[in-house]
């Protein structure tokens, strides 16, 4: 642990992450205000930031939790919001693999979007190196302190902000946000237009089903565009 | 507010999915292999996800379409969404939306 700490690449990865912390930062007090002026207490909401420690994922959970949908649903669709951490967890493997399995889940559960991207831009060859596990914990430390630190701020502030701000749709357009970040290609745009229009169109069904409609509709249309034109796959990509 | 056994447990679960999304291909020692129709719809899920999520939060009001124009989220959607094609940072497209919703919340009361 000690040698972990004292090796430069571990600085390195710290003074890498310093940056684009202060952009974690800022996210990470959107969604401690968002939570509690969503509806939840401070000691729930101060719970569920350092456990979940998944942004994106408690602020779609969160209109879900307050409509009381069941909990299949809310778990359901924050799986669908993390899937794309199941794509990086299959490049994980390349770096962490050999680990103990306990140790190699440790890492990932604390590593988040921005620890990936500059893991991989340091690190672009699958080949394993003495000075990667160093440099992964050097980023994913400072850069889960500073979304942490950011979210509690933003929780313990929040009580002081009056409701009839509507803080609490900041939430919304921050995942607006990373919903356009990922609008890459025609059929990604037309299967999310038609989940949009599933999920208000099914809203009247009971237990926030329109949410898993809606989903279904965006996954299955999609995949029907990639078969009606499979080459524009690759293009897009 | 939302009653603790439920949100215990949605917390638990929550948290739950982080460490099986995350760790997804780290659980098992050998290597596993995903069907294709599967890896086609991990490009689609989490933006249907994100969107299903949010487009009810935007356009209804009580389970009916908003019906007037004295709504602030339709002027903060706008603006976060005329900042983001101006600019593409997600960052701002939060700060312009939210500075439009605060200054219809608070000064005209919408």
């Amino acid at each position: 642990m000690r040698s972990l700490i004292r090796h430069p690449e571990f600085r390195r990865g710290v003074g890498d992450m310093v940056a684009p912390s202060l952009g974690i930062a800022a996210w990470g007090l959107v969604t401690g205000v968002a939570m509690v002026k969503s509806g939840m207490s401070v000691p729930t909401a101060a719970a569920m930031s350092v456990l979940v420690n998944a942004g994106s994922a408690q602020l779609a959970a969160l209109p879900l939790l307050v409509a009381g949908a069941p909990l299949w649903v809310v778990w359901a669709t924050a799986f669908c919001v993390n899937l794309r951490f199941v794509i990086y967890s299959a490049h994980w493997r390349a770096y962490l693999g050999h680990l103990p399995r306990w140790r190699r889940l440790a890492a990932t559960y604390f590593s988040g979007d921005l620890t990936y991207v500059l893991f991989v831009r340091r690190f672009p060859e699958l080949k394993r190196q003495p000075e990667q596990l160093p440099y992964f914990w050097g980023s994913t430390v400072w850069g889960w302190a500073s979304w942490q630190a950011a979210s509690l701020l933003g929780i313990v502030v929040a009580d002081y902000v009056p409701t009839e701000w509507g803080l609490g749709f900041a939430g919304v357009l921050a995942l607006l946000g990373i919903t356009y970040s990922q609008l890459s290609d025609g059929k990604i745009r037309v299967a999310a237009a038609i989940s949009a229009c599933a999920a208000v169109a099914a809203f009247a069904m009971p237990l926030k089903l329109n949410i898993l409609v809606a989903i279904a509709a965006g996954v299955a249309s999609g995949l029907l565009l990639d078969r009606a034109a499979p080459e524009s796959v690759r293009e897009g990509a | 507010m939302i009653p603790g056994l439920y949100a215990t447990l949605g917390i638990a679960g929550l948290a739950a999915v982080t460490v099986v999304t995350r760790g997804f291909f780290l659980f098992s020692d050998r290597e596993i292999e995903l069907p294709a129709w599967a890896v086609q719809g991990l490009r689609y899920a989490p933006i249907a996800a994100l969107v299903a999520v949010i487009s009810p939060e935007i356009v209804l009001t009580d389970g009916a379409l908003i019906s007037t124009w004295q709504d602030a989220r339709i002027y903060a959607v706008v603006a976060a969404t005329a900042y983001f094609w101006w600019r593409r940072g997600i960052l701002g497209t939060i700060v312009t939306g939210t500075a439009v919703l605060l200054a219809l919340k608070i000064g005209l009361g919408w």
